[in-house]
């Protein structure tokens, strides 16, 4: 299959005086959320004088600048070009292994799902590991980590109810999309665990684990072994490895 | 009332969002009249200030439209300086006609700066005193600071007023055109639903013609959301980074604070303009405020 909207021109819009977004597509997709990685790779690294920050989300690029320094119409015609040079290649993606302690009190709705799909904890605990994601955005609250990829069979929609409050390092599923939590929040997400990584802790010298881009794989951890984790965290430590990938 | 500072730069894309003052022209205004430098940490209160006790001599300047302000029981002006002496309390009354104020004290608010700021973020518990709100009781640690004479404003203190300027987009285009209209003929006020996140409009429901869902992607300050409810929300300094709901436009950055002062009951009108337009008035309104930070004098 073939997806046009990849190979077409960006549209450029305008978000207030001091920001512009770069929108590649509407929809939730590998190819449109590697050219927002690419672009902002490139403004990262190349840098462009006025710009000041870039969020990059699922399938557009929010670049907000000092309109004193640059104006955003000739912004617009530099990101266009950038981002037809950038195309679609990101570099330097990481896969994280990531730990998790299922079911016990952080995941809530671990033995309900798996009664829902009608298969075993088990049997959901290998599907949830048996796949990469791909970090497609951070955002709603520090570190918390929104993941595509989620095998079909586990789309779950979120609950009627939101909860109060949810466990720290939630790992989740709401919807087509799973998640890892940072900090405990208000959710409606399903919640199957929790991991003893913090992907936020401002005391750490490395605040933040994951970025936009960045691959993900789950495996499982006995309590202990999770006990031993938060240990770790404890002591400002990314208690989790990773790869990079070319 | 909130410690907060010129706020965090450049962890939107990690979902830490900026906070910082609702009305940054107010408490850079406050710091330069104490002397500090303009991005120094203050203290951000809404509708009512409190009572503050000095424990050694420093200058105070509390920059909002405050009814009553007293300094060891005696009245005096804001949006100037004054010497405050140790063992003295410093009153700050009810808001007239507006909703934030700063207190600017010599030497600044010396809280612990996070993620390289002191602004109180209350969602994430970052920032001032243990992430919160303060409470009676609480000991703020201050910054060391030169003796120096009171001072005043060189010109009064003045707001633009007429309707609020706002750049259409970057998802207007889901509206249709009768929703544009209707969202610029308005009135709209702000509702009781209103915190340093974002706050709530009421006034006609605006009908997005492709729907209330986006696929997420960034907020700003003044991104103006609107949900299924067709009760736009003006997002501000402490909102989630990200959003799913589509932005019918952005506030002008000259009038956000303008916004956020208004009064719940006081009706308005936004007006659309390019973003060029809404640039040049960012710029002209910086060497303004330049100009009104230089004019700062000795007062009598």
């Amino acid at each position: 299959m073939t997806h046009p909207s990849t190979s077409t021109a960006p549209r450029i819009l305008p978000a207030g005086d001091a920001a512009l977004v770069v929108e590649f597509g509407d929809e939730i997709s590998v190819e449109l959320h590697d050219r927002v990685i690419a672009l902002d790779q490139a403004v990262q690294t190349e840098g462009v004088l006025g710009v000041t920050e870039t969020v990059p989300t699922y399938r557009s690029l929010l670049v907000l600048y000092d309109p004193g320094v640059i104006r955003g119409a000739v912004l617009a015609e530099t990101l266009a070009i950038m981002a037809q040079k950038a195309g679609g290649r990101m570099q330097g993606s990481r896969l994280w292994h990531v730990p998790v302690l299922y079911g016990h009190d952080a995941g809530l709705d671990l033995d309900e799902m798996a009664k829902m799909k009608g298969m075993t904890t088990q049997a959901l605990i290998a599907l949830h590991g048996s796949v990469d994601y791909r970090v497609y955005m951070i955002g709603f609250a520090p570190g918390f980590t929104y993941l595509g990829g989620l095998p079909e069979t586990l789309h779950t929609p979120r609950l009627t109810t939101p909860r109060q409050l949810t466990s720290a390092g939630g790992i989740a599923i709401g919807g087509a999309q799973a998640c890892i939590g940072a900090l405990p929040s208000p959710s409606g997400w399903r919640f199957l665990g929790r991991t003893p990584l913090r992907s936020f802790d401002p005391a750490r010298e490395e605040v933040f684990a994951f970025r936009p881009g960045d691959m993900i794989r789950f495996h499982p951890v006995t309590e202990n072994e999770a006990t031993a984790l938060d240990a770790r965290s404890a002591k400002g430590e990314i208690c989790a490895d990773y790869e990079v990938a070319g | 009332m909130t410690v907060q500072d010129a706020g965090r730069r450049g962890m939107l894309r990690f979902g830490v969002s900026g906070a910082g003052p609702m009305d940054p022209d107010a408490m850079r205004m406050a710091n330069a009249l104490v002397g500090n430098p303009a991005d120094a940490a203050t203290l951000e209160f809404a509708f009512f200030g409190g009572a503050i006790r000095f424990g050694d001599d420093r200058m105070v300047a509390v920059c909002g439209a405050v009814r009553d302000l007293r300094i060891g029981g005696n009245p005096v002006a804001p949006w100037q300086s004054h010497l405050v002496r140790a063992g003295q309390e410093v009153t700050i009354g009810a808001m007239a006609e507006a909703v934030w104020g700063y207190v600017a004290i010599g030497g600044g608010i010396g809280t612990q700066p996070v993620l390289g700021a002191r602004s109180t973020h209350l969602r994430t518990g970052i920032g001032g005193i243990e992430g919160r709100t303060l409470q009676a009781g609480d000991m703020l640690p201050l910054g060391g600071a030169e003796p120096m004479p009171m001072r005043k404003l060189g010109a009064p203190w003045r707001v633009r007023s007429g309707a609020i300027h706002v750049v259409p987009g970057p998802q207007d285009d889901r509206f249709g055109a009768t929703a544009v209209t209707v969202f610029l003929r308005g009135p709209f006020t702000v509702t009781q639903k209103r915190d340093r996140m974002a706050m709530v409009l009421d006034g006609p429901r605006i009908h997005a013609e492709m729907g209330h869902d986006i696929v997420s992607d960034g907020t700003l300050p003044g991104s103006i959301q609107v949900p299924g409810s067709g009760q736009p929300l003006v997002l501000l300094s402490d909102r989630q980074t990200t959003g799913g709901y589509p932005k019918i436009a952005t506030i002008a950055s000259v009038d956000l604070p303008r916004l956020a002062q208004m009064v719940s009951s006081r009706p308005f009108r936004f007006t659309a303009i390019s973003q060029s337009r809404a640039e040049d008035m960012l710029i002209a309104h910086r060497d303004s405020f330049s100009r009104a930070l230089a004019e700062v004098e000795t007062a009598r």
